[in-house]
């Protein structure tokens, strides 16, 4: 069995129990990413030097007895968008090309604090921004199930990078959807905290208010496993919140006796594909066969959750991505008059059209004479969806949705419609709104072969019962060990 | 042009805080150093990188509003306000507009009331230096993160004097409150100024210029003054002034338009979503107002009252709070306060000025202070010796006890009776014509006496003395 089908906890037993070292699990991850990413273009870049001493270090951690963590030694891969130090960081952009990150993301430093290797990074949509990982300047991710399709996004890269063997595990973020969204289309688990649950300090921000970094990975276990070594309060982030302390993986015991689970009516029906309706209705019946009791809701705000996101996130992104202007670092155009024609011409030359286009959008949003009516509207709208999510919550212990109304769409089939491809966020994005955990489960499969995702939400806070939740519906199902074919064969490029 | 015109007047005032580290960030606060040497990635607003609020700007802040009389909002909180320059890292500067952290305060300077609109919280920018030899320029971003109140007035005042009192009132606020030292020169306080005038008897405001870049009290006179002027000038030739900003020159003692109103920026203020809104409590805002020193106006009838200084001398001792304090604790040990009140008015100012040291940099020990003073004003000190005691104590040489400086020197003329003696003896021989004028009437004769003895003794007694001995020895 190649090691690259076990799961992350899996890897790591073995590599406490000295079968192999924690450099033979990186050559092994770095060996697949060579001989077959560009199949994929999962990878944005992989720089073995820093993952090898990443490595070494590691594995005297293992031998001193210091690691703990059940993923010491085990690589994973980071998003591009997430700061490791010396390491190439520029969010799949030609404006931050050849930026390399003076210091590590919070969640990164604590994963080489557990012994964890942080081994290449992964790419995505341009900071972001995108739910199919096409509009990175290194080109599109593919997805291991049909190389026509995207992989979704923004986190593509890691969703692809996990379903196709090129590695264990993941840190991927989720500003409306992008790690649960990808792990749906490419059949692994992906899951969102509550906002504040991890640090953010490092990730470089598209909406701050509804940002969060998450694991993609195999199973649930190993994304708890994951969760364990990265959540916790900061005090670089002043938005982190101190919740209880919980040990996640230990949490799980796939009991969910009684478990209420909250069945939005709007989720299910108009909208939603065939395939992907009847996948996790059998999701459901999975949980009601295994002790869940089903609890019918109406979520009617959910309609508004897409319009108030892309003013929300929009907002913050026009401001965020301010910085990127030339003058300090990353990308400057090479002819320029003024220090206005610098930034007009650095921006222009340097952002791809959809992150000019939702730059254009926050900044719309935001001018005097629109602020109140789109703004300071949708920040109301975001309480009414905080408040309708609390409310539901007191009915349900988990909410049950699909993650997508569709399966991956094919490439280039999404992006000549930016409308449309918002709107398939729509389940995804009233999380963020919310702050609320989310969980990517793989539940089934559409009649093309292609994954379907389930979703499990719970209220702010209660990310070990949604863990827990998947956890059992995983103790059940096979869905999530099911592998692509023919990922060993060299694709024609 | 026998039209009379009345000034209306708002105030936009910087006041940099002097906090240790930086708004944001650990970063020091230090004035200088080598460029770009006081930043780290979150002040330089690298990818990334979060800000995390400095809890003593908070507590600064709250305190110059308490200070300033103002309504502390219980729930304050940040925003951006966005634009491109390249002094500023992040494109956004960390402000406050929608919920600051005080409102609705006032100033009174004399008799007259200065409200104050609002105070906020916010970041200093970098600075650009420009090359003088290419055609280059470079940003420093060790003032990147520097946290400055921006304090907003109505527009009260009248005249360039009103404006000077209010800045020399915040000044002795915010000294009194050791949050800022707010030097001009420095730029640890800014101003910059709204103006508008009217006609006499008019009560709508006309339209207003803000006037930046004033540095000094001085130029902030020459710019209203200016300012006013030119609108009197375009109101009475039947023109009217545009609302623009303006960017006074001092060298040219002129301001030039910069931008109208047309083409202000338009800077997208949004709540900082970087920042969870700040929970003011009852208990830290009821410290911050246990915390408020007595003000020096108060301090000042205090002194008249408690020491029955002229109200002269109790202001001059109030200007600094340091003073006003060592004043206290010297005369609580033992000196009598007129006298430690001329020290410090005279002496002191006079003895730093030949060291060429600041006021703000020397600490004297109260209680040896309060021991040479004590002894020069006896007499057992002669004046002399007794100012270049304090030249040594204020003087960087290092602590040192008055009592053995004196003693080891010599400077006391206590040990030395019979020197005195003899000398007021010999004097007295050798000049009986004065003896004599003196002993018929002509009291004035004993300066003379005095003065030969003085020279015998060659500075080592101090004249009240003499006078005492010759005094006596002339009545026997
Ligand atoms: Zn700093």
């Amino acid at each position: 069995m190649d090691i690259l089908d076990l799961t992350a906890v899996e890897l790591g037993e073995r590599i406490r129990k000295r079968e192999l070292s924690a450099l033979e699990a990186l050559e092994a991850v770095y060996g697949a990413c060579r001989a077959r990413d560009r199949n994929w273009n999962a990878y944005a870049a992989f720089e073995i030097d820093p993952a090898r001493t990443a490595a070494q270090r590691a594995q005297a951690l293992l031998d001193s007895g210091e690691a703990v963590s059940p993923l010491a030694g085990v690589p994973v891969g980071i998003k591009d968008n997430l700061n490791v130090r010396n390491c190439l960081t520029t969010c799949a952009s030609k404006i931050l090309r050849g930026y390399r990150a003076p210091f590590d993301a919070t969640a990164v430093r604590k994963l080489k604090d557990a012994g964890a290797v942080p081994a290449g990074t992964l790419n995505m949509d341009e900071f972001a921004m995108g739910s199919t990982s096409e509009t990175s300047c290194y080109g599109p991710v593919r997805n291991p199930w049909d190389r026509e399709r995207v992989p979704g996004g923004s986190s593509g890269g890691a969703a692809a990078a996990v379903a196709a063997r090129e590695c264990v595990c993941a840190l991927g973020s989720d500003t409306g959807g992008s790690v649960r969204q990808p792990a749906s289309y490419c059949g692994v688990t992906g899951f969102k905290p509550s906002y504040g649950r991890v640090s953010r300090y490092g990730l470089i921000a598209y909406g701050s208010s509804l940002d969060q970094i998450g694991p993609l990975a195999r199973d649930v276990r190993d994304c708890a496993a994951l969760l364990d070594i990265i959540a916790g309060p900061d005090p670089m982030d002043a938005t982190s919140i101190p919740f209880p302390d919980t040990r996640f993986l230990d949490a799980l015991n796939g009991d969910i006796h009684g478990l209420r689970v909250g069945v939005p009516e709007e989720c299910f029906g108009d909208g939603v594909e065939q395939d992907v309706q009847t996948g996790v209705e059998a999701f459901l019946d999975e949980l009601k066969r295994v002790g869940a009791e089903l609890v019918p809701l109406r979520l009617p705000f959910l309609r508004y959750a897409v319009p108030v996101y892309y003013i929300l996130a929009t907002a913050e992104a026009s401001s965020n991505l301010a910085r990127f202007d030339g003058v300090k670092y990353g990308f400057r155009a090479e002819r320029y008059t003024t220090i206005e024609d610098l930034y007009t011409r650095t921006r222009s030359e340097g952002f791809g059209k959809e992150v000019q286009r939702r730059i254009l959008l926050g900044t719309f949003v935001l001018s005097s004479g629109y602020y109140d009516a789109y703004y300071n509207k949708a920040l109301k709208m975001k309480q009414m969806i905080m408040d309708g999510f609390a409310e539901a919550f007191r009915r349900c212990d988990v909410i049950a949705l699909p993650v997508s109304p569709t399966t991956a769409p094919a490439l280039g089939s999404s992006l000549s419609d930016p409308l449309k491809m918002y709107l398939s966020d729509i389940f995804t994005v009233p999380v963020n709104l919310a702050g609320l955990p989310g969980l990517s489960v793989p539940c089934g499969f559409d009649r093309r072969g292609l994954p379907i995702g389930a979703q499990l939400l719970g209220a702010s806070g209660a990310d070990a019962t949604v863990l827990n939740a998947g956890y059992a519906y995983q103790l059940a199902t096979d869905w999530h060990k099911r592998r692509p074919e023919g990922l060993e064969v060299s694709g024609n490029v | 042009m026998s039209e009379r015109w009345e000034t209306v007047i708002g105030l936009e005032v910087h006041v940099e805080l002097s906090t240790k580290s930086k708004i944001f960030c650990a970063c020091s606060t230090e004035f200088g150093g080598r460029p770009n040497t006081h930043c780290c990635p979150v002040c330089m607003g690298l990818p990334g990188t979060l800000p995390v609020l400095n809890r003593k700007v908070l507590e600064y802040a709250v305190r110059a509003g308490l200070a300033l009389h103002c309504d502390i909002d219980r729930e304050t909180r940040f925003d951006r306000k966005n634009y491109f320059y390249p002094d500023l890292p992040k494109a956004y500067q960390i402000s406050q507009l929608y919920r600051p952290i005080a409102r609705n305060g006032y100033v009174d300077i004399g008799a007259k009331r200065i409200r104050i609109h609002e105070m906020h919280m916010e970041e200093d920018a970098g600075k650009l230096i420009h090359s003088e030899y290419e055609h280059e320029t470079y940003p420093d971003y060790n003032r990147a993160g520097v946290p400055l109140l921006e304090i907003v007035s109505e527009p009260d005042f009248r005249d360039s004097a009103e404006v000077l009192a209010y800045l020399e009132k915040i000044r002795s606020l915010f000294t009194y409150l050791g949050i800022s030292d707010c030097k001009m020169q420095e730029g640890s306080m800014r101003a910059d100024v709204n103006l508008s005038v009217r006609r006499a008897g008019e009560t709508a405001l006309g339209t207003r210029t803000e006037t930046k870049n004033i540095n000094s009290l001085r130029a902030i006179e020459h710019a209203i003054e200016s300012e006013r002027s030119r609108q009197i000038h375009i109101l009475s030739g039947g023109g009217a002034v545009v609302q623009e900003t303006r960017h006074w020159n001092d060298d040219l003692k002129t301001s030039t338009a910069m931008r109208s109103k047309e083409n202000a920026p338009d800077y997208r203020y949004f709540p900082e979503p970087d920042l969870p809104v700040i929970f003011i409590g009852e208990d830290f805002l009821q410290a911050a107002r246990d915390s408020l020193p007595e003000f020096a106006e108060e301090r000042q009838a205090r002194f008249v009252e408690q020491y029955a200084l002229p109200p002269k001398d109790a202001a001059r001792l109030t200007v600094r709070r340091e003073t006003a304090e060592l004043f206290e604790a010297v005369v609580s040990r033992g000196a009598e306060a007129r006298h430690v009140a001329n020290w410090l008015i005279v002496h002191v100012p006079h003895v730093l000025k030949t060291l060429s040291e600041n006021a703000e940099d020397i600490a004297p020990d109260p209680s040896e202070l309060a021991e040479l003073i004590r002894r020069t004003e006896s007499g057992t000190v002669s004046r002399a010796d007794g100012l270049r005691v304090l030249e040594a104590l204020l003087s960087t040489d290092g602590p040192f006890r008055v009592s053995d400086y004196i003693r080891e020197r010599g400077l006391s003329v206590n040990n030395d009776e019979s020197a005195l003696e003899e000398v007021i003896r010999r004097v007295i021989e050798a000049n009986p014509k004065a003896v004599n004028e003196y002993r018929s009437g002509k009291t004035k004769a004993i300066g003379f006496l005095i003065g030969q003895a003085m020279k015998d003794l060659q500075g080592k007694a101090t004249p009240a003395t003499v006078r005492e001995r010759m005094e006596a020895a002339l009545e026997t």
